[in-house]
């Protein structure tokens, strides 16, 4: 007992652990990288603060308003119209028929394949070159405007990838689902909207929340064949003035139209799954 | 003019210059891709940092480049980057004016994009690799940089090829918008023909047809990636 009393004392003590290290290196960088940015936000609204000249804002700040409109109407317009559209070309894509799953299959590849801004060329620039037959069937008047080319070029856009959409949620509810409903006597049409329906829009809000934000920021195109969106405003303001403000503010509203969708969508999408949560 | 000979070679045939605008943005889009790509590995690694002032700063990048449109990050790449540039030339006592090369705005503006992107794809690839794998790696003695360069990359590149690929076809097309800036690209070499020409359709029409036909070939090349990846892979 005296020897191991002996040995406890002249043994090393264990020493606690010692305290974690304040600044570590992964800490340092990342304050670093959080002051640059911070820096960054600050230097911007600092500019913006300085360059304030309520003309210029008394100006295009009505314009930009307006330009926003534009912007929203182009789009959510396009995406209802795309949306119409888009059921016969899922349907077409999970035909057995091979004619018409063929033609909902090349209309999908173009238009998933090719730029948003070739499509909105082509629509704009390129139907004119057949003005006098476009005009011989009375659809001029239709082609001649840019923001309606540009609406059809969105609306033919999202339906493609509405239909891809589409397609995957309605293919991944699983087919004892409509085996289940056929044994209960239920028709097919009924079967597909209250049983096979409810349970792909759920897999599909998702995607139809990145499809939205999407087309929003490619709304900016419009810009390019003269429609006054948001982003021709922009444009216009910056031609005008060569003030960079213009472009920072137009950044701004974006972001912040980009941020508020994304937060109406996750709210819909915990809204929507109350029921699966356990 | 038959349209054949308005898209060939010979001469009045704008079949060079197009070429030229494929060439263009077939480089842009491979010039972006390695930038993309490291940037957006490393953003992916800040997001799931421990230290949370890391998270912050990666998620701000992803926030502002994905909420931002391309064309607008492309204007403001562009545009912003010459004023800063002239300012700073001013400040070193330059006065003279400073052209910015839309190639090289081009590359930064569409590399930021693609990376944040890619961060997410990188993320949830991260995310399918077990911690035992980490701890396997240390367990034998290899440092955190061997770790993940021999054990835990070639897996993720195979989790996140799927999610890449598609970010290249997206990026194969998001460089179209540089013809916005004034860049030879496929877009503005087939609106240059359109223009003169006056056969819109035509040249819009085969502008859509190469993205359509890059597309195609690069799938083709994707797909010999990804068998090559699963060779190496385990069997399950």
């Amino acid at each position: 007992m005296t020897e191991s009393f002996l040995n406890a004392r002249t043994a090393v003590v264990a020493r606690p652990p010692a305290p974690p290290k304040r600044w570590t290196k992964a800490r340092i960088i990342g304050h670093l990288l959080v002051a640059v940015w911070a820096a960054l936000i600050i230097g911007i609204i600092l500019d913006l603060y300085f360059a304030w000249d309520i003309v210029l804002i008394q100006t295009y700040g009505p314009k930009y308003w307006q330009g926003l409109v534009t912007t929203l109407t182009i789009v959510f317009s396009g995406i209802l119209f795309g949306a119409v559209l888009s059921i016969p070309v899922a349907f077409g894509r999970m035909s057995k028929n091979r004619i018409a799953s063929g033609i909902a299959y090349a209309y999908v590849y173009f238009f998933r394949g090719t730029p948003l801004i070739a499509q909105v060329f082509l629509m704009y620039y390129g139907i004119s070159e057949f003005r006098t037959e476009v005009e011989a069937i009375g659809l001029w008047w239709f082609f001649r405007e840019a923001w309606y080319c540009g609406f059809l070029a969105f609306a033919l856009n999202t339906a493609a990838y509405q239909a891809e959409i589409l397609r995957g949620a309605i293919q991944s509810v699983p087919l004892g689902q409509w085996e289940g409903a056929a044994s209960l006597g239920i028709s097919k049409f009924v079967t597909f909207r209250k049983v096979i329906l409810p349970q792909a829009l759920i897999v599909a809000l998702r995607p139809y929340g990145n499809e939205v934000i999407l087309m929003i920021k490619g709304s900016a195109i419009v810009a390019l064949i003269t429609v006054y969106d948001l982003m021709g405003y922009t444009k216009l303001a910056y031609s005008r003035t060569f003030d960079f403000q213009a472009y920072l503010w137009a950044a701004i509203i974006y972001l912040l139209l980009v941020e508020v969708l994304r937060h109406i969508w996750d709210w819909m999408e915990r809204r929507i799954t109350r029921h699966l949560i356990r | 003019m038959g349209s054949i000979a308005l898209l060939g070679f010979g001469e009045g045939g704008w079949g060079t210059s197009i070429a030229g605008g494929i060439l263009v943005t077939v480089s842009l889009a491979l010039a972006t891709l390695p930038v993309g790509l490291l940037i957006g590995f490393f953003v992916a690694l800040g997001k799931q940092a421990e230290e949370p002032s890391i998270r912050l700063a990666a998620n701000m990048y992803t926030t502002i480049f994905r909420g931002l449109p391309e064309l607008l990050t492309l204007f403001l790449v562009y545009f912003g980057a010459q004023i800063g540039i002239q300012k700073l030339g001013v400040m070193l006592g330059y006065a003279g004016t400073i052209e910015i090369n839309s190639f090289l705005a081009g590359m930064f503006a569409m590399g930021a994009v693609f990376s944040s992107y890619a961060s997410e794809v990188f993320l949830s690839a991260f995310r399918a690799i077990p911690r035992g794998q980490y701890e396997g790696g240390y367990a034998i003695g290899l440092s955190y940089g061997q770790t993940m360069w021999k054990v835990i990359l070639p897996q993720l590149i195979r989790v996140a090829l799927p999610g890449l690929s598609n970010l290249w076809m997206i990026l194969l097309k998001d460089t179209a918008l540089v013809s916005a800036i004034g860049l030879a690209d496929i877009l503005r070499q087939t609106g240059v023909a359109a223009r003169v020409t006056k056969h819109t359709f035509l040249f819009y029409g085969t502008a859509c047809l190469i993205y359509l036909v890059l597309a195609i070939l690069s799938s083709f090349v994707i797909g010999a990636i990804e068998k090559r990846t699963k060779a190496s892979g385990v069997r399950r």
